[in-house]
């Protein structure tokens, strides 16, 4: 680090990146509460056991090779080889890696990329509590978090992706390299996993299943809300100048970017996130008669829906875009649910993937000839390059592994819990030892009081 | 043709003020915000008035009895 100006900068962004960890760190809070208070008190522990765990293999595995992916796929495999030298940079193996006095960033970066992959392993767990093997999940969260998704990103959430090149894609705050994927991969695991007991009635109505803790839920989604702050700041790059960016900027102008390097404000990303919550959870009050969980819920899809063009657009759009996703995504749970008798135990697919769907295709349009990248001779944002691209996420890197996975888990018996488990909960065995340890406790206490 | 005014980032980022798309409809967005609004709490006043006129006829007397009892 030559020179003050550079030293602060860099330690500014080290700093910077750092605290959007912890914050994000609050989005995994939220979903072990969130999925804990849907379940029932019988599956609770073994409920928040499957997505806790998610933490450390999903971390390890980012870190043996999710990283990599991110740095060498960019055009890989359709329009390029792998980009072995980038790649080897970010190895675990690599000096970058390590406590390292040249290199300050690597760390706090990959820690930031991580935690969205948490995220998306999170966003599939929830939907698939109290009949899923916690084996089996934990694979889909490491084919999620550590390979689909940072796949996605390396193709469309990188300065240098094929997806921002041909297609013009621009997704800046993760509708569809987040939220879409992993809904689609949600929906490929429950389609093969089938509902929860009961869930459906003879002739086919779906029962509710009301949650055990409303209030755990409330304030697990509150702490969603809280942790996707971080989550937004993270998709910055806090300050950066045109000679560094390197591309087409002219003038000595520092800024902040997004992900593509592309100017925009954290002033601009803060007010549309509020008006995109707002819009989301003002429609969802309205479509949903007032239902908490809904509502709650319809503030996230509202901002799932518009952050990806939430770094350009005006707060109005981003408001109403939000509210019209809410819409379209409440309508379209129900349809699912009703007409392929689907279980979707936390609404996670509607959130998160239709949410992320919607608000890429409306973005292609509201967007529609802003420039994707500030590099030369990239494709410039266009409705049908966020379609394909909503295609690609959902269902190309979404949909089918998750579908491909539960097969061969179902297959080999490997997927579903028996159904006497299930009905006697998951946590039956954790109860009975509880139960005989208070017993025998109880009865040593009083051995002794009898003995004083 | 670009929706925020820009085609390309080949400028001086000292030259450039507003980057959101449709700049020069900012009132009628905020006409279109100002009905979202509004349009919110008349759907909430007649959605509210209607749940309380039917949820007055729902309760039983020994039932509410014994709701006020356990506080």
């Amino acid at each position: 680090m030559d020179g003050n100006l550079n030293a602060l900068t860099t330690v500014f962004t080290e700093f910077y990146y750092w605290v959007t960890v912890v914050f994000m760190f609050l989005i995994h809070v939220g979903f072990c509460m969130y999925e804990v208070g849907a379940s029932r008190s019988r599956n609770h522990m073994h409920t928040l056991m499957k997505n806790v765990m998610i933490i450390p293999l999903v971390t390890v595995t980012f870190f043996l090779f999710g990283w990599w992916i991110y740095w060498a796929f960019p055009n890989f495999p359709l329009f390029g080889g792998l980009d072995t030298e980038m790649g080897a940079a970010n190895l675990p193996w690599s000096e970058n890696m390590g406590t390292n006095l040249g290199d300050r960033i690597t760390g706090v970066f990959w820690a930031a990329f991580l935690l969205f992959s948490w995220t998306a392993a999170s966003i599939v767990s929830g939907s698939v509590i109290e009949r899923i093997r916690s084996s089996a999940l934990w694979v889909h969260a490491v084919m999620i978090g550590s390979v689909f998704w940072i796949i996605d990103a390396a193709w469309g959430w990188h300065y240098a992706g094929w997806m921002v090149k041909y297609l013009g894609y621009h997704d800046a705050y993760a509708s569809g390299v987040i939220h879409a994927i992993a809904g689609g991969y949600a929906l490929g695991v429950i389609m093969v996993l089938g509902p929860r007991l009961g869930k459906f009635a003879a002739d086919g109505t779906p029962r509710d299943i009301p949650p055990h803790n409303p209030w755990m839920l409330t304030i697990g989604i509150f702490l969603i809300y809280t942790g996707f702050w971080g989550f937004y700041a993270a998709c910055n790059v806090p300050v950066i100048s045109p000679e560094v960016i390197g591309g087409e900027i002219v003038g000595t102008t520092w800024t902040a970017t997004n992900i593509y390097l592309a100017p925009t404000t954290l002033s601009a990303i803060t007010v549309n996130f509020l008006m995109s919550l707002s819009g989301g959870l003002m429609a969802a009050y309205v479509v949903s008669k007032g239902d908490a969980f809904w509502t709650f819920s319809g503030g996230l899809a509202g901002i799932i829906t518009a952050s990806a063009g939430n770094d350009l657009y005006h707060p109005v759009q981003a408001m109403l875009i939000g509210a019209v996703g809410v819409v379209i995504v409440y309508n379209l749970h129900y349809w699912v649910e009703r007409r392929f008798k689907l279980d979707d135990a936390v609404g996670a697919v509607a959130v998160h993937g239709y949410s992320g769907v919607v608000g890429l295709v409306i973005s292609g349009f509201v967007l529609w000839g802003a420039p994707s990248s500030p590099f030369e001779g990239y494709a410039a944002v266009n409705p049908i390059g966020q379609t394909l691209g909503a295609i690609i996420m959902f269902f190309v890197l979404g949909f089918l592994p998750g579908w491909a996975i539960s097969k061969m888990q179902a297959a080999a018996g490997v997927l579903r819990i028996p159904e006497e488990v299930e009905l006697q909960g998951l946590d039956y065995a954790e109860h009975h030892a509880y139960e005989d340890a208070k017993a025998s406790i109880t009865e040593s206490d009083k051995t002794l009081l009898a003995q004083k | 043709m670009s929706t925020i005014g820009y085609e390309s980032w080949a400028v001086d980022l000292a030259e450039v003020g507003a980057i959101y798309p449709f700049q020069g409809w900012e009132v009628a967005m905020t006409i279109l915000c100002v009905i979202f609004w509004v349009g919110w709490h008349r759907i909430q006043f007649v959605r509210e008035g209607e749940h309380l006129e039917k949820a007055r006829k729902m309760g039983e007397k020994d039932k509410i009895a014994k709701a006020l009892e356990r506080y």
